[in-house]
């Protein structure tokens, strides 16, 4: 049942978010980067070079390690020279504008921009103001499209095509582009969602379409095929609308025995980086069911299927 | 487009009118009739003195009392580069105000008598009367209540910390009981910083959408509630501005009919605009919702118009519901005056991300059109918009808009119908910043007479 009637309208210039993804532009997306996983692990990336001869840049305005070192990894793989706006030694500080920056990079030749920002649309204003190719590679608490064609990757390997599964979400979701993202991309798919979290960080989902809210844990999980738990910020949690750190624990936590609640055989997902013994426990996490691991193994081929299918 | 400007130090003017529509929002009248200045003076068109005026064919016009706004953002002094009494004065002129009052959060702010009284002398040459709302506490820093007296002598016909409310519940209490002798009001800008703290648009659908910090209700609400209880208990004069709830709006109808000494106005981006367009969505708040607006977890947000820093305004844009709200306290009179809440700011200020955007947009030269797209979709009538427009603030503030022969004349005419593209050059402001830019609205101003005087003049030939 595919909860999305949208038609896709992603015109393939910028990758700002998942919403103009059609189902059809999802599976090409996820088949590419199979095929370029498979291409990589064979050694025979360098007959596709896609990027070859262009410049890539990564403007991180914000800390990253697994996003930035596998949209570095991707566009290297695909021939790209790569470019690193550090920052902290760029022009930022003297307070130059993020469009200047970006027009500055522009003007060096770079055609393709990987943007994090803090502020939600950063990536919006950035496609408007300059000629640049933008991938958004997470905006505050907007979207983070790459890391949800990643775990959609990562769920369709480990349980199949997702019509008419039932994906939970559970933790601070208001304060989450993964899970923004991941709505978009898990109902476009044809599965459903069940958010669950402390009030402060769930309201409003509800009217999402193909989206519904959980008043406990046990119902989030109970029948769910995936179960996603997000990073509890520990600076939100102090005066977010949540008691106390041991009460989410205790309330929303994920254990192996709490598992149990969800189908036999759900997998679990975290986008990292995990606070251990908080949002989860450090034996699910490394246990069999995570597919932790194999959400950072796909973060580079699905990134290498989103710069080769950017309209030059 | 073009349209000269005279200013209020000119000659008065004498001409006639022929066959214009004459609203009298006083009245709740419109007549189609002629309608005579003599020596800046109404006139009775069959006198004498009116037969040897010029005849100007106004078939087609409106002709209204001048437009009188009871809040905008000069930016003098300090922000001379976004405004200044001068080009505010003229963006005024066009869009039809015969009256601006200057709001105090200047650099520095207007709290002491000299800077009142400056910015009202600035305001001496132009097209159009300025008159100063002035800081309620010294430095704007809610601490210290400033002088009212000496400040309602330089002038001022308010006082206010716009921006933010009187921060305690005390000190709004002790402003609205010092300003008592003075007889002006409170006007406060109801917020409450430790709910709206960090937000960046009305919470809502839209705010969880878009990833951005929602703006929630009781933010004025609580404000409102709170002042609305010490104006009752002190018998001061509260004036609430820029409401942009329908529950505020409600707790201030109640407490009109208790007597209570309160007065509000809304902005007209309030009454048609909807947090929908911070997503991209461009549709009034009266039209059939687009997709966006319907459901914006439904559909792709806006590529081309999607978080753009104009569209960030405090309060923020309201949702669908509540600026239907408003429209309808403008029709039944519980809202007193639509008011511009005018923030001029320079593009690098707004061309950016919206976290980082400066709140505001221009109103100055579009409240006019906003209203008569309104009017014309059948959510006001033209008397009713014109009243919260013209009479009924020009009265908050001590002015007369009478269109009884012998009165001074300050109208405005303009042309209900045609339509005009909001963009440079057609903007007379410095600044620029409203999502509306580039948009075609309903009706043109063609002539604006302050006190007697022709300041604005778009092709009836009354300016040489």
């Amino acid at each position: 049942m595919s909860m999305q009637a949208v038609a896709g309208t992603w015109s393939r210039r910028h990758l700002l978010d998942v919403d103009e993804l059609s189902r059809a532009d999802f599976e090409a997306l996820l088949d590419r980067a199979v095929a370029l996983r498979e291409r990589r692990a064979a050694g025979t990336l360098g007959e596709v070079a896609a990027l070859r001869g262009q410049a890539v840049g990564l403007a991180f305005y914000e800390g990253s390690t697994r996003t930035r070192v596998s949209f570095e990894l991707a566009a290297r793989e695909l021939g790209a020279t790569v470019v690193n706006l550090e920052v902290a030694g760029s022009s930022v500080p003297k307070g130059e504008s993020l469009a200047d920056t970006l027009r500055t990079l522009e003007r060096t030749g770079i055609g393709t921009v990987v943007l994090r920002h803090s502020a939600s649309g950063a990536p919006y204003m950035a496609a408007r103001a300059t000629g640049l190719r933008i991938v958004n590679g997470g905006d505050g608490t907007h979207a983070h499209p790459t890391q949800a064609l990643t775990d959609a990757l990562t769920l369709r390997e480990a349980i199949g095509p997702l019509d008419g599964r039932r994906i939970a979400i559970v933790g601070d979701v208001a304060h989450s582009r993964v899970a923004r993202s991941g709505i978009h991309a898990f109902t476009t798919l044809g599965a459903r969602v069940m958010v669950a979290g402390p009030p402060a960080w769930v309201g409003g989902f509800g009217s999402w379409r193909g989206v519904e809210v959980a008043a406990s844990l046990r119902e989030a999980l109970s029948g769910a095929d995936a179960v996603m738990t997000l990073r509890v910020q520990l600076e939100r949690a102090a005066g977010g609308g949540v008691s106390s750190l041991g009460q989410y624990t205790a309330d929303w936590g994920l254990t192996e025995e709490r598992m149990e609640w969800a189908v036999p055989g759900a997998v679990l997902m975290h986008p990292g980086p995990t606070n251990e013994g908080v949002e989860l426990t450090a034996e699910l996490a490394a246990g069999p069911r995570s597919l932790v691991g194999r959400q950072v193994a796909n973060g580079v081929a699905v990134r290498m299927a989103v710069f080769s299918s950017l309209a030059s | 487009m073009g349209g000269a400007f005279g200013s209020q130090a000119d000659g008065a003017a004498s001409f006639v009118l022929a066959g214009v529509r004459v609203v009298d929002p006083a009245e709740g009248t419109e007549t189609v009739r002629d309608l005579a200045v003599v020596d800046g003076r109404i006139a009775d068109p069959a006198e004498g003195p009116a037969r040897d005026a010029r005849r100007i064919d106004a078939a087609g016009l409106v002709a209204s009392p001048g437009l009188c706004d009871l809040h905008a953002h000069l930016r003098e002094p300090g922000g001379e580069g976004s405004e200044t009494v001068e080009s505010g004065a003229r963006a005024a002129a066009h869009g039809g105000f015969t009256t601006v009052c200057a709001m105090p959060n200047t650099e520095p702010p207007l709290d002491e008598p000299a800077r009142v009284a400056w910015v009202a002398a600035l305001g001496g040459g132009t097209p159009t009367r300025i008159r100063v709302i002035a800081a309620a506490t010294l430095g704007r820093a809610g601490e210290t209540l400033t002088d009212a007296g000496r400040l309602a002598s330089a002038g001022a016909v308010g006082f206010s910390d716009d921006g933010a409310a009187m921060p305690t519940a005390s000190l709004a209490r002790g402003a609205l009981l010092a300003l008592l002798p003075t007889g002006l009001p409170l006007i406060e800008h109801a917020e409450d910083p430790t709910l709206s703290a960090g937000t960046l648009m009305r919470a809502g659908p839209t705010a969880t959408r878009l990833g951005l910090a929602g703006w929630p209700s009781s933010a004025e609400l609580t404000i409102v509630e709170r002042d609305l209880a010490l104006a009752e208990e002190t018998g001061g004069r509260l004036h609430l501005t820029h409401l942009s709830t329908a529950a505020a709006l409600e707790a201030v109808r109640r407490a009109k009919e208790r007597g209570v000494r309160v007065t509000c106005d809304v902005a007209p981006h309030h009454l048609a605009l909807t947090d929908a367009w911070v997503a991209g969505d461009r549709g009034f708040a009266w039209e059939e919702p687009g997709p966006l607006a319907a459901d914006p977890f439904d559909a792709p947000i806006d590529r081309d118009l999607a978080y753009d820093g104009s569209c960030r305004v405090n309060p923020p844009l309201t949702t669908r519901r509540d600026a239907l709200a408003l429209l309808d306290g403008v029709a039944t009179g519980t809202v007193d005056a639509i008011a511009t809440d005018h923030a001029p700011h320079p593009a690098e200020r707004t061309a950016v991300e919206f976290a980082a955007a400066a709140p505001g947009m221009i109103g100055l030269e579009t409240a006019l059109s906003l209203g008569l797209a309104a009017v014309a979709a059948g959510c006001l009538t033209l008397p009713q918009l014109l009243g919260a427009l013209s009479t009924r603030p020009a009265a908050l503030i001590g002015e007369e808009r009478s269109l009884q022969t012998g009165a001074v004349a300050d109208l405005v005419v303009f042309n209900p119908t045609a339509s005009w593209l909001v963009d440079r050059p057609s903007l007379f402001s410095r600044s620029s910043n409203t999502p509306l830019r580039g948009r075609e609205l309903p009706g043109v101003v063609r002539l604006t007479l302050t006190g007697g005087r022709v300041t604005f003049d778009d092709g009836l030939g009354l300016l040489r």
